[in-house]
C-alpha cells in the first residue's frame, strides 16, 4: 500500500525539456497526425506560429519523463513492473511549438487503493522559462495488485 | 482553419477513420514517444505478464483517435483539451494485418466559451478501448 502522505508532495523541475522540431516530426509520423502545422515548417509560420506545432499528445513524452522522479522515487515505493496507465489527461493553455523550452514541475494528486491496486495520480505542469503555462499532463498508474 | 461555431450543432458526427496497426507502428511509436516498455513489442514479455500477445500503448491509440477531432476541428492547436480512460488492451498480433481501430465522435456539448465537447469512441475487435474519451475544441 503506498503511503497517502505523499499526496499533495511536489516534486520542482529537473533542468529542461527543449521541444526539438524533428521530434514533432517524428511523434507527428508515429501517430499519423498529417495536419500541415505538425510537419511542414511554412505551414506553420504561415498559421501564426514560430515552428511546428505538436501533436495534441506529444506532451506525453515529457510528462513521463518527469513523472520517473515519482515512479522511482525509493520511498514512495511504487512497483513500477506492476504499473498500467489508467487514465490520461491533457489541458493545454497554448499550442505546444518546437522550440519550447520547458521546465516541468511534478506534483502526487492523490494517492488511492482500491480492488488491490494501488492508484497514483500524476501531475505535470510544463512552463517556459519565463513561467508561460503551456500544458498540463495529468496521469493516473495503476500498480495492480499491489495493494493488498 | 477552424470550425466556425454556427456549423456546429450537439450531436453532430464527426468523419470517423479506422486505423490499422501492426507490430512495426509499435516500434516506430517507441520510438517517437520514448515508452519502450517490453510489453509493446516482445511477446515472450508480454505473455509472461499474463497478456494474450504484444499490446499497444494505450498513447498510442490515444494519440491515433484524436486525428478524428483534430482533422475536424482544422489542426492540433484548436484542441484544448483531450483525455480518456484506458479500459482495454489492443492486441497486435505478429502479421502484416496487425490490429484495425475504429474511431468515431460526435458532439456533445457547444458552451458559452465558444468550444465543442467532443466524445470520441474507439473500438477493436467490437470493444471499446478508450473510456470516457472527451476533446474539448476551440470554435471560431
Amino acid at each position: 500500500m503506498l503511503n497517502a502522505s505523499f499526496i499533495g508532495r511536489v516534486y520542482p523541475a529537473r533542468g529542461t525539456y527543449l521541444v526539438g522540431r524533428e521530434k514533432v516530426r517524428e511523434f507527428a509520423r508515429a501517430v499519423r497526425a498529417d495536419s500541415p502545422v505538425s510537419l511542414d515548417v511554412a505551414a506553420a509560420r504561415a498559421a501564426g506560429y514560430q515552428d511546428l506545432v505538436a501533436p495534441v499528445t506529444f506532451p506525453i513524452a515529457l510528462a513521463m519523463k518527469a513523472a520517473e522522479v515519482v515512479i522511482m522515487d525509493p520511498e514512495l515505493g511504487l512497483d513500477y513492473s506492476a504499473v498500467v496507465h489508467g487514465e490520461q489527461g491533457f489541458s493545454f493553455a497554448r499550442p505546444l511549438v518546437a522550440g519550447d523550452e520547458l521546465e516541468i514541475v511534478v506534483t502526487i494528486e492523490n494517492i488511492r487503493s482500491a480492488a488491490g491496486n494501488d492508484m497514483i495520480t500524476v501531475r505535470a505542469d510544463a512552463a517556459t522559462l519565463d513561467g508561460e503555462r503551456v500544458v498540463t499532463a495529468t496521469m493516473l498508474l495503476v500498480a495492480r495488485g499491489t495493494a493488498a | 482553419m477552424s470550425v466556425s461555431r454556427s456549423e456546429v450543432t450537439v450531436g453532430m458526427e464527426l468523419p470517423s477513420k479506422t486505423f490499422s496497426i501492426t507490430r512495426a507502428d509499435l516500434v516506430t511509436y517507441a520510438g517517437a514517444s520514448g515508452d519502450f516498455n517490453v510489453i509493446h513489442w516482445n511477446e515472450r514479455v508480454a505473455v509472461s505478464v499474463g497478456l494474450p500477445n504484444v499490446i499497444a500503448h494505450g498513447m498510442f491509440t490515444m494519440g491515433l483517435a484524436i486525428n478524428v477531432v483534430t482533422d475536424w476541428a482544422g489542426g492540433p492547436e484548436f484542441v484544448t483539451d483531450y483525455s480518456c480512460r484506458f479500459t482495454r488492451p489492443v492486441v497486435v498480433p505478429d502479421d502484416e494485418v496487425g490490429a484495425s481501430i475504429e474511431v468515431s465522435a460526435s458532439v456533445l456539448e457547444v458552451t458559452e466559451e465558444g468550444t465543442a465537447i467532443v466524445s470520441l469512441s474507439a473500438v477493436c475487435e467490437g470493444q471499446t478501448v478508450l473510456g470516457k474519451a472527451r476533446a474539448v475544441v476551440r470554435l471560431a
